[in-house]
């Protein structure tokens, strides 16, 4: 009764799209978190003359990524950037991270008491000593839970950018569905490929948290 | 190297059109947000109750909201059940996607919301003879609402930004669609879509002004 046109080939081309969206993700977070640690750090140590930064990091929060990936695609188009779709999926992922990631490195920063950098300074350390040994150690710690859901939400955000044409995950769904005509099985095989990605990311992330947490 | 015109002027005059998506968008966006909330009660009851099966139900379909893409969940309501016979149309689609999606997310807030009031209130009103029902409704929820008025306006942002998957089941009346339609006609993507940016960007800060007005009208002690 139960039988399908489901090959090892199609479970195989699933696979790939995955291995593409765990790049996607990859190079994403990669570029996102070097910029929004960068602009993180100045919001939360320079707040005043760093607000224009905030207004410009808060529009890719208020604008939907996929009209991003098509904006920043066509663009790319009109000045003549021979860049390939992936490396635009990650660009354009990377900044809407990096904006994400800037609030989340910001609010960390805060989280130090600011008596405990008067005492570091105190005890003769210069500013960035106490930028290097005190608050971003602590910060580290407020900002990783954080920073682990902001790369899953990159995870799942990766579906995206079928739009602008690459084969990720959903897509090689997709593809399979209009060839095997069986929707629920392949997406339900696609989604549990989505759910232990996110599984498994998230139990590293505990462990990690456990073990910082062991020397407190 | 740049030898392209910009022709702001196509955008502009698919522009009342558009408001009429965004329209469209808004209506989705509040309606999933409505129901989200809703359901999300539902759930936070669900994963009170003792019942085991309940509980799962409510667990699985929070982690399921949680982890998976929301454009996955859509996918799934338009050619999942589409498979076992439920034609669904691409807004009904879009619509049960994002509130399976809200729910899950605003049930994870509400329990978080739900920790910081503290258990003696519940007791202190059952023992004022409210019934159990009663005292949730008129002592816990109220508090709830309050604590969790902020996610839920984030949430609804995300909603908003969320509806712009619709058009990639083929939704073509809301803001993300009416652009996408112009768009096929008159290959202006960049303007139409700058302009589609520059709409969602008002909403998205509609909304959040909104909700201050709204914080400081209701929440004032």
């Amino acid at each position: 009764m139960f039988s399908t046109s489901f090959t090892w080939n199609d479970l195989l081309f699933l696979l790939q799209g995955a291995w593409v969206t765990l790049l996607l993700t990859f190079w994403s977070m990669l570029l996102g978190t070097f910029l929004g640690v960068s602009c993180g750090l100045l919001r939360a140590l320079l707040p005043r003359a760093t607000i224009p930064l905030g207004w410009f990091l808060d529009i890719f929060r208020s604008v939907p990524l996929l009209i991003q990936f098509v904006l920043f695609n066509s663009l790319k188009s009109i000045v003549g950037l021979d860049w390939s779709a992936f490396t635009v999926g990650c660009v354009v992922l990377g900044v809407y991270v990096a904006a994400f990631c800037t609030e989340i490195v910001r609010s960390g920063v805060l989280s130090v008491p600011q008596n405990l950098r008067l005492a570091s300074r105190s005890l003769g350390m210069t500013y960035w000593q106490d930028l290097r040994y005190v608050v971003i150690p602590l910060a580290t710690r407020v900002a990783f839970p954080g920073w682990l859901n902001l790369s899953l939400s990159a995870m799942k955000d990766t579906a995206l950018v079928m739009w602008i044409g690459i084969i990720e995950l959903l897509r090689a769904s997709q593809a399979i569905v209009t060839r095997i005509q069986e929707p629920l099985l392949v997406l339900c095989i696609a989604g549990l490929i989505y759910y232990l990605i996110s599984l498994v990311v998230s139990r590293l992330g505990a462990q990690v948290e456990k073990r910082w947490q062991q020397n407190d | 190297m740049f030898d392209y015109t910009f022709q702001w002027r196509t955008a502009l005059r698919a522009l009342p059109d558009m408001l009429e998506g965004a329209v469209v968008t808004f209506e989705t966006a509040a309606l999933s947000m409505i129901f989200g909330v809703l359901i999300a009660l539902a759930l936070l009851a669900m994963r009170e109750t003792p019942n085991l099966a309940t509980r799962a139900l409510a667990g699985t379909w929070v982690s399921i909201a949680r982890n998976t893409p929301a454009l996955f969940q859509i996918y799934i309501v338009y050619f999942g059940l589409g498979a076992i016979g439920l034609h669904v149309s691409s807004w009904a689609a879009l619509l049960a996607g994002i509130t399976f999606n809200n729910a899950g997310y605003l049930a994870e807030n509400f329990r978080g919301g739900l920790k910081a009031i503290p258990d003696t209130q519940v007791r202190a009103a059952r023992s004022l003879g409210m019934s159990s029902f009663q005292a949730y409704r008129l002592v816990v929820v109220p508090q709830l609402l309050r604590i969790v008025f902020y996610p839920i306006t984030n949430q609804m942002v995300w909603a908003v930004l969320m509806t712009s998957l619709g058009v990639i089941v083929g939704l073509n009346n809301d803001l993300t669609g009416v652009t996408q339609d112009y768009n096929v006609r008159t290959f202006r993507t960049f303007e139409l879509f700058a302009l589609a940016a520059v709409i969602y960007y008002l909403i998205a800060k509609l909304i959040v002004a909104i909700a201050r007005l709204l914080a400081w009208r209701l929440f004032r002690y």
